[in-house]
């Protein structure tokens, strides 16, 4: 197969394909760009969403737990967590996600253990808004179900 | 060594196997954690473990490809380096800022050494596998352009090969996609979009190049097999590389937020993606069939061929499992991408670094025809154990993340995270196990380097 084709031939492909390729991934870049907004309801995210999801990064929460199935594997998936834990209800996660701050780590003895963050009630506050804003984002139907 | 500047390859190469050994000892831990979630908490909790050990792969990986380039960028070229000394200092910054930021991961607390390194400044930690510090990241760029710029300048001094065009092309690449790991949105979606621009087009893209290059390499040396064939093998290979992984990005949007236009894009630009890993597998083992010359030092060419179908299992077979569409549906996020994780990267990238420094350090030490029969033989027992090692280790991933998607996302009795974890703790105990065998190869492989021909 590889004895009719020349190494012009080939060089041709790479440089031809490569671009041809990165020009329409360029072009659906910006496209997606646009899209987002809207699919991620960007016109919720409040100041304690954006609060919410520094305090997900300060604490690298996404060394243990998936968020929209991207992170480590230790941990359950957060994207969903407020309709499994907090029934969709806004109110009963967030003291849902007080309590639960709150008791890290859990005496379970050899039970995987979250550590103790030592956030403030606002704080957990806003990690809890950052999660009711995450688990709206259109993700195409994902995750299959309720346990994630 | 036909240039003495090639010397200077021996520190990265040295420090990248020390990395390699921290990483597998730092995975080996994670396992136990997996198991026992007492073992090491408080002391070490679990990201900490994992910033380590994933942290470690890619600063080995960017010594590894450092190490590379200044071994075969001289021969390729045929002058010296361009500068030296410069390869020599940007080895002891990379060293020093790696060993430093591991420290820091270890010994502080996350939360507080985002605050002593600037993060609020310009947030940019604490996303997966971008977790360095700002200084360290500021590090990463500094070196890679002098890096960059060494290699640049002794080719264009020197001979132009396709060898050394290709590997350019890959390093610009990875320089230019890294500056994705400065951009933070705030929107957690195109956050993530943009996280893949470094992630992805960095392993499924430009390092490839970087790969097929030092492939090609070694394939000219050991086989001696005319250089105009190898290179269209190698302009082949990176043409698929190109057209299925750029837009294959795609796979990693399904369900993250962007648009449904990706399920499609994503889905049948992946479905190419192991082509090129393919074509890797004919040409090492055809120019191995068509060699012209019997290398002494065997061992680096069964590293090569080694790479090649390693890289294609790993990255081909366990990544076409889950990049359709309606299969990553069920996949996404679970033991299956893990798998995956760890085979590709074994595969293509761990392997290509042992394939370059089999070749290149008996000659750096100065035995041109490699190392002994007796040392390459307690090296190909070390290859073997490796590799079973990392086999078996993902298909107990695989058969975790199979589990875990019945447990969790398929029919109506569906159990929870945690209470499938725990049903599939025995197959985390093989998961160890083999990690073990893993680690068991690595020091075998370093007792390789000091075995010596009886009487010789």
């Amino acid at each position: 197969m590889t004895e009719r084709i020349t190494k012009s031939m080939a060089k041709n492909i790479y440089y031809g394909g490569g671009t041809f390729a990165l020009l329409i991934f360029i072009a659906l870049t910006f496209d997606t760009v646009h899209q987002i907004p809207e699919r991620s309801n960007e016109v919720n995210m409040t100041e304690s969403v954006i609060a919410g999801k520094k305090l997900w990064e300060d604490n690298n929460c996404v060394g243990c737990h998936t968020i929209i199935g991207e992170g480590a594997y230790y941990a359950p998936e957060l994207m969903n967590v407020f309709q499994r834990r907090g029934a969709s209800d806004e109110a009963s996660f967030k003291s849902y996600m007080q309590g639960w701050m709150a008791a890290q780590p859990l005496d379970v003895p050899n039970r995987r253990k979250m550590p103790q963050f030592n956030l403030s009630n606002e704080e957990v506050d806003s990690l809890s808004d950052f999660l009711i804003w995450t688990s709206k984002v259109n993700a195409n139907e994902w995750p299959p179900t309720i346990e994630g | 060594m036909k240039y003495s500047s090639q010397a200077v390859a021996k520190p990265y190469f040295i420090f990248a196997l020390i990395l390699l050994a921290g990483e597998i000892l730092f995975g080996l831990l994670m396992a136990i954690q997996y198991i026992y979630g007492d073992f090491l908490f408080p002391l070490i909790p679990f990201n900490v473990l994992r910033m380590v050990h994933t942290n470690l792969l890619i600063v080995l990986l960017l010594n590894g490809f450092m190490g590379a380039t200044y071994y075969l960028i001289p021969e390729e070229a045929e002058r010296e380096l361009w500068n030296p000394k410069l390869a020599i200092i940007t080895f002891w910054i990379f060293a020093a800022a790696g060993v430093a930021t591991i420290l820091g991961y270890l010994f502080v607390p996350y939360a507080q050494l985002t605050e002593l390194t600037f993060n609020n400044l310009l947030p940019t930690m604490g996303r997966e596998f971008l977790e360095q510090p700002l200084p360290t990241k500021v590090g990463i760029v500094v070196v890679v352009l002098s890096y960059l710029l060494n290699t640049i300048m002794t080719v264009l001094l020197g001979r132009r090969t396709v060898i050394t065009t290709v590997l350019i092309t890959g390093l610009l690449g990875l320089a230019v996609f890294f500056l994705f790991a400065f951009y933070v949105p705030d929107n957690l979606v195109m956050d993530k979009f943009f996280w893949w621009f470094t992630v992805h087009l960095w392993v499924e893209a430009t390092w490839e190049l970087i790969l097929g290059a030092i492939l090609a390499f070694v394939l000219i040396k050991t086989t001696g097999v005319d250089r105009e064939h190898i290179d269209k093998w190698l302009y082949l290979i990176i043409a698929m590389t190109m057209v299925s992984g750029i837009l294959g990005t795609g796979h990693h949007f399904f369900y993250m937020g962007a648009p449904e236009y990706w399920l499609w894009i994503g889905s049948i630009s992946s479905a190419v993606e192991p082509l090129p890993f393919f074509l890797m597998i004919l040409f090492a083992f055809t120019m191995t069939r068509e060699r012209k010359i019997q290398h002494d030092n065997e061992i680096a060419l069964t590293w090569a061929k080694g790479t090649a179908v390693m890289g294609f299992l790993g990255a081909g077979v366990w990544g076409f499992f889950h990049t359709l569409a309606p299969v990553n549906m069920f996949t996404h996020g679970t033991q299956l991408t893990a798998a995956h994780g760890h085979l590709s990267f074994w595969g293509a990238y761990v392997m290509i670094m042992f394939t370059i420094i089999s070749y290149a350090m008996p000659i750096l030490r100065g035995r041109p025809n490699g190392n002994c029969k007796k040392a390459q033989k307690v090296e190909l027992s070390s290859f073997w154990m490796m590799n079973i090692g990392m086999m078996g280790l993902t298909l107990a991933l695989s058969a975790a993340g199979v589990i875990q998607i019945l447990d969790q996302r398929v029919g109506t009795e569906l159990i929870s995270f945690m209470e499938s974890q725990e049903s599939i703790e025995g197959i985390y105990m093989l998961r160890a196990a083999f990690g073990l065998l893993i680690l068991t190869g690595l020091f075998t492989y370093f007792y390789s380097f000091f075995v010596k021909e009886d009487n010789a």
